[in-house]
């Protein structure tokens, strides 16, 4: 999937960007007037994506500042008001999954029930905007500083997660989980898009980010180079990263599993009244037949209770998104040694990672605003920056309410996903075919002094195409066959998720998405036409 | 301690009691005791009074409760070995005697009348696990067992005393119907978090304000150089002579006195 897609088309939008010198729109337009749609399509996408993307910045602000408490609290639950046991809700799930969904999100039970602003998630919000600003302030002169720590602070935390991951017990678990192939998954299909576009939006193609930065490199900038190199080293960290990901996931599985096996053991020690530490894990199953079969009455009254614990349940219990990041891991930090230090230093790389990806999309954004003639020569870069953060921060107030996490779900699955599709590959046909490809070859070769070989070639003109277009075939044929889309809500008196139909008015919002994106395309080239139609005809009448 | 086992002997023989440690059967034989002879004598006079006595295996074994629900009584259960691990001891007769000594002990704090004694708690049916069933008789009141509620508030106002001389916990000293009251978490005045939220929002709001006086500063100082300059190209463009058409520092005026070609005069001579 990298080599097929990942490289080729990152080397195509550095390539543009870096010869075009300028934002997304007037790259494109550069290109073929026709094509400043896709300019404004990718303007868009970025603008929808830092609408949401910075509330999980805010999140994770939220949970390095209660960091800093001894008990972590999220690792106990809170009394109820009697003080006589712990809250019900907080029972019947777990002291993670409750701090998440009622004291950080405090989610109201569906989509229609939007409830009212949380003043401690706007705060949060807020600040993270402030960072935001503060680092785009002064253009991507400065950003470039931002990112040398944004993006090599994350290393040294995932180094220091590596060995501490590597040393817990159990972690040895979860890296054979990784290592072994699944033989029946990789034979799915649906495994092998999952991957497809997880190289998509990994390496940030089609947002106009890449455009965007490519434009300030110099114009003699060996971007072939720098294609391979960044397409490598994002898989590379991209693995590291997972294996300290499955090393944690083992312990926490590992740990849940052992858990489980106690709770059966004392169980079966107090309804039985046998000495303390008969039973352990080896002879477990061994003393439940003796047990079943002396005593068959008691134990047939217990076995509603008895569950059976299985570590590849719990290894298998897939988890991804924000459930993944503020869920599992938490669960698994508040059970190390001085989990202080563990996750203030987890939450201040995901703030890091968030704000390097928050800096991408707003320079995306930024960029086009700055070189338009309209916008950019009448007011300072400071007052464009400020301007566009205030209204994001505004927007983004809407995820902050009690069925925000809802709203960013709708964002989070359809802003980005089917317009990117349809972006990058309307700009790989137009440089192919539009532009053409001897241009665009001449044009590195001035470029970078090598005229780019066969393999980059053949990819851009036919290889890429056709896998986006299967993969964009294959994400229409399945909204289209699974009727009417469904989300998760959080189900309090039952403590877990549920499936919920979308109302009307969410899926209006959905489709307004998907089109106020895709359709910049089409509609950008017809106002080209019309132009240009509209001036033929003016410069004939004059004529 | 061999005074229970004269009574389990009397339960034996006896027909189910109201309660798990045979009620009636505890009130009679407490009255007994406590008519004729001090404890200790009563354990040497009643082992050898005929009945033969159940044979003991390994710990010392209680007399069986006859039934196993009645509100005054209490089940409770000890978890010696996830407390303490390593460090665990052995239940035996003589934790059993200390058992007894903090509940008369807690029964005597509670009601602040110094009636109880250790002779009036009674244990029964101790198991493996370490879990047996108490009751607590009164022995001033016609041998009735003093009321479950009584007894409840008793241990609930003395359980960490009780916990603390047995270096266990209310998780791993447990009596099942008493729930204990879980200590408040330490909430501090004003939420951790918002201080740490202040400390970071007031840099973040600093850095930003820097950044903004010093460009607009710079701005300032911009404009300020290139109104300056203005002015001095205009001075310099009033004063500048034309030769011929070209302005007179593009001449070099002592290009027509000394010839390049000839070495300078300090060079004419060569060097010694």
């Amino acid at each position: 999937m990298l080599i097929a897609e990942g490289m080729p088309l990152l080397y195509l939008e550095l390539a543009v960007g870096q010869r075009m010198r300028q934002g997304s729109i007037g790259a494109w337009k550069m290109i073929s007037p026709y094509l400043c749609g896709v300019g404004v399509a990718s303007v868009v996408v970025s603008f929808f994506l830092s609408m949401y993307y910075n509330v999980i910045n805010a999140w994770a602000f939220w949970y390095l500042f209660h960091s800093f408490q001894d008990p972590l609290p999220w690792a106990t639950c809170p009394l109820n008001s009697n003080r006589t046991g712990y809250e019900e809700e907080c029972e019947r799930t777990s002291s993670t999954q409750y701090f998440w969904y009622r004291q950080t999100l405090n989610i109201s039970p569906s989509l229609e029930a939007s409830g009212s602003v949380q003043w401690e998630q706007a705060l949060c919000l807020t600040l993270a905007w402030l960072v935001v600003y503060l680092c785009i302030l002064r253009g991507t002169a400065s950003t470039g500083k931002v990112v040398y720590v944004t993006a090599s602070l994350p290393y040294c935390v995932l180094i220091i997660y590596l060995i501490r991951g590597l040393t817990l017990h159990g972690a040895v678990n979860g890296l054979f989980y990784m290592f072994t192939p699944k033989l029946e998954q990789l034979s799915n299909p649906k495994a092998w898009i999952s991957a497809a576009t997880q190289i998509f939006f990994s390496l940030g193609l089609g947002f106009g980010s890449l455009i965007a930065f490519a434009s300030y490199n110099e114009p003699s900038n060996n971007c072939e180079r720098h294609a391979i190199i960044v397409s490598l080293i994002n898989s590379t960290t991209s693995i590291f990263a997972s294996i300290v990901t499955f090393s944690i996931y083992g312990f926490k599985a590992t740990f849940n599993y052992e858990s489980c096996i106690n709770k059966v053991i004392l169980l079966l020690l107090n309804a039985f009244d046998l000495e303390e530490g008969s039973l352990t894990a080896d002879n477990l199953s061994e003393k439940k037949d003796y047990l079943m079969a002396t005593y068959p009455q008691e134990y047939a009254q217990l076995v509603p209770q008895i569950k059976n614990c299985s570590l590849e349940a719990e290894l298998d219990t897939a988890v991804q998104g924000t459930g993944l990041a503020f869920i599992v891991y938490s669960e698994a930090i508040k059970n190390m040694e001085v989990p202080q230090l563990y996750s203030v230093l987890y939450f201040f790389m995901l703030l890091m990672l968030g704000i390097g990806s928050m800096l991408g999309n707003t320079a995306a954004i930024l960029t086009p605003l700055t070189d338009s003639r309209v916008i950019g020569a009448r007011f300072p870069k400071e007052v464009i920056s400020g301007v566009v953060c205030f209204i994001n921060c505004v927007i983004g107030l809407i995820f902050t309410m009690e069925a925000g996490n809802y709203w960013f779900d709708i964002f989070n699955d359809y802003a980005a996903t089917l317009s990117l599709l349809l972006i990058v590959l309307v700009e790989t046909i137009a440089v192919c075919y539009i532009y053409g490809i001897r241009r665009f070859e001449k044009d590195l070769y001035t470029m970078i002094g090598r005229k780019p070989n066969w393999y980059w070639k053949i990819m851009w003109a036919f290889v890429s195409p056709l896998l986006i277009i299967s993969l964009f075939i294959f994400y229409l044929t399945d909204y289209i066959l699974t009727g009417t889309l469904q989300y998760q809500a959080w189900d309090a008196t039952q403590g877990q998720l549920v499936t919920k139909d979308y109302p009307g008015y969410a899926l209006a919002v959905i489709g307004l998405l998907v089109a106020a994106s895709t359709m910049c395309i089409p509609l950008g080239a017809l106002m080209t036409f019309i132009r240009k139609r509209l001036k033929r005809e003016r410069v004939s009448t004059v004529a | 301690m061999a005074s229970e086992h004269g009574l389990g002997k009397e339960l034996d023989t006896r027909a189910g009691g109201s309660h798990p440690c045979g009620g009636a059967g505890w009130g009679s034989a407490r009255a007994r005791t406590s008519r004729s002879l001090p404890a200790p004598l009563i354990a040497t006079a009643a082992a050898p009074s005929g009945t033969p006595r159940p044979a003991r295996l390994g710990r010392a074994r209680r007399p069986r409760c006859p039934e196993t629900d009645a509100q005054n009584a209490f089940k409770v259960r000890i978890s010696i070995k996830t407390a303490l691990g390593d460090n665990a001891y052995a239940w035996d007769a003589n934790e059993e005697y200390l058992f007894k000594a903090m509940v008369a002990f807690a029964m005597r704090r509670y009601s602040s009348k110094s009636t109880t004694q250790i002779s009036n708690v009674l244990l029964c049916n101790v198991t493996d696990r370490v879990s047996f069933w108490f009751v607590v008789t009164d022995s001033s009141k016609n041998v009735t067992t003093v009321p479950g509620s009584v007894v409840e508030a008793a241990i609930r106002m003395n359980r960490n005393r009780i916990n603390s001389a047995f270096l266990l916990s209310d998780k791993t000293l447990q009596f099942l119907k008493i729930t204990s009251t879980l200590s408040p978490p330490v909430e501090p005045s004003t939420p951790v978090w918002l201080i740490v939220f202040g400390v970071v929002l007031c840099l973040i709001v600093a850095g930003i304000v820097f950044l903004i006086v010093s460009g607009i500063q710079k701005h300032k100082k911009k404009n300020k150089e290139s109104t300056e300059r203005e002015n001095l190209e205009e001075k310099v463009e009033v004063t500048v002579t034309l030769e011929n058409g070209l302005p007179c520092e593009v001449l070099d005026l002592k290009a027509g006195h000394i010839n390049g070609v000839f070495p300078a005069d300090d060079e004419r001579f060569t060097s010694l």
